[in-house]
């Protein structure tokens, strides 16, 4: 474990999960949440936990945007707070 | 929509060319996701993402044409079958649910082999149960709502599908 590069991945994540939570367009939101998600594949590879790293690349990254990008289309774009 | 069918050249190239790899390092996952990182649920979400990609680059109807939901409801059952009929065996073996070295006298194998081979088996039905599952989620997502009726899906699929075939066949 190197603490340099788990604290600038994890400035990273902070950016990200900030970013996903404000910005307006929900499209946006979800491309930035799936950042989130490989920033957080990074961490835990980084950390040791190849097993949860797989599985975040592969459930976060893919298929829950996937859902998402879904969801909006069926829905709309444009956020309503 | 998500069910509009594109007529992307490039992306429908690109998807062609992906997907064999994608399956092949999805069946290289399960196959050895005993000793290494990986197994089952990983798999069998690559296997999802590859059948997503046919569903994102060539539309709803050839993704259905591959499998539809019947299809996808009937490998699950079959894949959750696996698991609880592997874990069944060796309790009615004598042992305690998913107890592999049950399995020794039925396969004609050592004890540690069984167990690696249990594992194997359990995790080829994990794959299958989540590959499928995950499919029919996104078939009911992202799919078109309403008509489940496979002649009105595939009905408009058929004029641009048979464009989309053209530079198929004269490649």
């Amino acid at each position: 474990m190197i603490w340099q590069l788990d604290f600038l991945i994890l400035i990273f994540v902070i950016i990200c999960a900030v970013a996903a939570i404000n910005i307006r367009d929900l499209l946006s939101a979800v491309i930035i949440l799936g950042a989130f998600s490989f920033f957080m594949c990074l961490l835990w590879t980084e950390m040791g936990a190849i097993d949860v790293a797989f599985t975040e690349a592969s459930v976060a990254t893919a298929i829950s945007t996937l859902l998402f990008v879904g969801a909006i289309y069926k829905t709309t774009r444009r956020s309503k707070d | 929509m998500l069910t509009r069918v594109y007529d992307n050249l490039i992306v429908q190239t690109v998807c062609r060319v992906m997907i064999p790899f994608i399956q092949i390092y999805a069946l290289y996952v399960i196959a050895h996701g005993h000793y290494s990182p990986g197994g089952g649920f990983q798999g069998g979400v690559i296997l999802t993402a590859a059948l997503a990609l046919i569903f994102l680059a060539y539309g709803q109807g050839p993704a259905i044409r591959r499998m539809n939901r019947i299809q996808a409801v009937i490998f699950c059952s079959i894949g959750v079958a696996i698991y609880v009929g592997i874990g069944l065996y060796c309790l009615l073996a004598g042992g305690n649910f998913l107890d592999y070295s049950q399995l020794a006298p039925l396969l004609h194998v050592s004890v540690p082999r069984a167990r690696s081979l249990g594992i194997l088996g359990v995790e080829i039905g994990v794959g299958l149960a989540v590959m499928t599952a995950m499919y029919s989620i996104i078939l009911d997502i992202a799919g078109q709502s309403g008509n489940e009726t496979q002649s009105t899906d595939t009905e408009p699929e058929t004029g641009p599908q048979t464009a989309n075939r053209k530079p198929d066949s004269s490649q």
